[in-house]
């Protein structure tokens, strides 16, 4: 067990003008054991999640809990208004019991499905990503939505000399220091392993 | 890098970079308007104009300001309904269909597509929100507890089912659309300097980064929504063919209107999309994303549901004649024959004939030749919705109801109104909002990009 020592980081961009060779540097990064905050760029990058280790998302498993409570609903919501509170027979066909008339609740249901499995999810989604009206921007340097890929690290000293070897020897474009900043000892036990 | 065959041939021409995506995509927003856009924006806005005073004076008067009569008591509200409906439906099938399957060229036309559907979707909702004929209590579609007991709206009914079909269509196509937007809402905020579009711009991106976790739940939440949208957008103009086909209405009733509403829906849109984005290619000069290749798709695609057409209206003359009942050979005579057979043969040369000459490669690879077409096509899908509705109910089962029919000028006001809110809100887009999904599109670049397919060609060889 190391001791809880206050420890400063640094916050280094990693700026790319290509993804290919962004992909190689976040694989010798993580290979030399260096946490790789997060990378910005200007559109999605094929294979970027399991180099640098991002969960697949489970927000496609949200998608299909809200759909099945749209099904629910819409279910609970014909046979109360069809089959329960008020039956009508309506041109000869009666509405005595759900499982007659369910083929007629049919699209209802799948249009509710759709509904609430979309707008569930897209509102997950914003939520989760804090996609809000009003949210700062999120990139940490506003070229990184046109054609730049960054890199962002938050590391100790000695990784900080390392990684940025490593950022320059794979074709980064700039290497750029952004302040640091110090984490409180009680919050570095576990890094102290 | 995953290499594409040489042979294909490039979406992006030139040799464009990332930097110069944005540039071409940022263009019309950074510069000023050309004197064409606000020609048109006049010409649409004063249309609009109109349809507002004649709305107006249909909520005042009641919808006896229309030509609609006893007999005929769906006319032109619901054929501007349905042929609206229909051409959104391109829009969702672009931006969903397309993209189940991979189709790299959906991303130069998906954008405007998208945004074409929802203002098609709006105007759509004006005639059916009008049709009721006391739009005030619209609310009461909706199964809301009321003051009249416990009387709640048929679910047995398929113009119920529609209530739910559409709005449901409507807001998950706006969702989808604006998702889709955020990544390029987040590019402009970050380009623009006049301060009001900073503000502006950054209010509508919602605060993108495009970090990694991002852009990984952007793409499953895109690729979900493109799964929902699909049967969505067949479910929809299915239902709207329900309101018809579960009628017992002789050239109504009929099991094949599904199938033949959803193609001629898919024929419709895709000729407003070449309408529009050949308007727009020329007026923002996005010739080098939006090609002759991409035309050329898009007029394959009609070629195909034109066909499905042809064959759909064939169809119903055959099973009216094989099925031996007088009413429905009846009906369909009147519809070629009877006093209205003129629609019904404007309708035939413009969807039937006229896709067909797609066939020859030269023509679909011509922009004015497709630009005809696509209006020839917008005019017949017009008219086959006209002639379902009208001469069928001219002429129903008791020869003594037999009417006749003749729009009225407010009839014609609404309609005109649609067309000009429709170019309003389109222009607007294009001038204010990204109308190539430039995120998507730097994703092929490496690929499809033409300078970028000759180099690879290039290292290939040695």
């Amino acid at each position: 067990m190391g001791s809880a020592v206050a420890k400063t980081k640094h916050i280094i961009h990693g700026v790319f003008n290509d993804e290919v060779p962004l992909l190689e540097a976040c694989k010798k990064l993580r290979a030399s054991g260096i946490r790789i905050k997060d990378v910005f760029s200007p559109m999605p990058i094929h294979g970027i999640d399991g180099v640098i280790g991002v969960p697949r998302t489970r927000i496609a498993i949200c998608a299909f809990i809200y759909g099945i409570t749209g099904t629910s609903l819409a279910t609970l919501m014909m046979w109360y208004m069809m089959i329960s509170d008020w039956p009508n027979d309506i041109g000869g066909k009666p509405n005595w019991a759900y499982y007659l008339n369910v083929p007629a609740f049919i699209p209802i249901t799948f249009e509710s499905t759709v509904f609430c499995a979309a707008h569930g999810m897209a509102l997950t989604y914003f939520l989760r990503c804090w996609l809000v009206p009003g949210a700062k921007a999120k990139n940490p340097d506003p070229r990184t939505t046109d054609d730049k890929f960054l890199i962002l690290l938050e590391l100790t000293d000695e990784q900080a000399k390392k990684a940025e070897e490593i950022l320059k020897s794979n074709g980064a474009e700039e290497v750029n220091h952004k302040g640091s900043y110090i984490v409180p000892a009680a919050y570095t036990l576990e890094e102290a392993h | 890098m995953h290499a594409e065959s040489e042979i294909r041939l490039p979406l992006i021409l030139g040799n464009k970079s990332y930097r110069q995506i944005t540039d071409d995509i940022i263009a019309p927003i950074e510069g000023k308007a050309a004197r064409g856009w606000y020609t048109l924006l006049t010409l649409c806005g004063l249309s609009f104009l109109w349809g507002i005073g004649c709305l107006a004076y249909t909520i005042g008067v009641g919808i006896g300001a229309w030509g609609s009569n006893n007999g005929v008591d769906w006319a032109w509200d619901i054929t501007n309904f349905v042929w609206w409906i229909g051409i959104g439906h391109a829009g969702t099938l672009i931006s969903a269909v397309l993209l189940l399957f991979r189709q790299k060229w959906r991303m130069a036309i998906n954008r405007s597509a998208e945004a074409m559907t929802i203002f098609a979707v709006c105007c759509a909702a004006i005639f059916v929100l009008l049709h009721t004929g006391r739009p005030w209590l619209d609310y009461m579609l909706f199964p809301l507890p009321n003051q009249f007991g416990s009387l709640w709206p048929n679910f047995n009914s398929p113009l119920l089912w529609d209530v739910f079909a559409v709005s449901t269509y409507a807001t998950v196509s706006i969702v989808f659309w604006y998702i889709g937007l955020i990544p390029d809402f987040g590019m402009i905020r970050d380009r623009v300097i006049k301060p009001w579009q900073k503000k502006m711009y950054g209010t509508l991106s919602f605060g993108w980064g495009g970090g990694a976790r991002h852009w990984s739940r952007f793409e499953e939440v895109s690729l979900v929504l493109a799964g929902l949208s699909t049967p969505l957008v067949f479910s929809v103009h299915s239902i709207v063919s329900f309101d018809f086909a579960t009628s017992v209405v002789p050239g109504w009733h009929t099991t094949i209107f599904p199938p033949y509403f959803v193609s001629g829906a898919v024929f419709s849109g895709f000729a407003m999309v070449l309408t529009l984005m050949l308007v727009v290619r020329k007026i923002y000069k996005l010739e080098a994303y939006l090609t002759i290749k991409h035309i050329e798709y898009m007029n394959i695609v009609i070629i195909v549901t034109g066909s499905i057409v042809g064959v759909a209206y064939l169809t119903e003359l055959f099973v009216a004649w094989y099925s031996g009942v007088e009413w429905e050979q009846y009906a369909f005579l009147n519809r070629a024959t009877g006093p209205l057979a003129w629609s019904y043969w404007a309708m035939m040369t413009c969807n039937v004939f006229s896709p067909q000459l797609f066939w020859v490669k030269k023509w679909r690879t011509s922009i004015t030749f497709t630009f005809v077409i696509s209006i020839v096509i917008n005019i017949g899908m017009w008219f086959e919705r006209f002639v379902i509705i009208v001469p069928t109910l001219c002429r129903t089962y008791l020869p003594s109801t037999w009417n006749t029919y003749t729009p009225s000028f407010i009839d014609i006001g609404i309609f005109v109104g649609t067309i000009g809110m429709f170019g309003t809100l389109f222009l607007l887009f294009s001038r204010y909002f990204p109308v190539i999904a430039q995120a998507e599109l730097k994703t092929i670049l490496k690929s499809s990009g033409e300078q970028q397919k000759k180099d690879a060609a290039h290292h290939a060889h040695h």
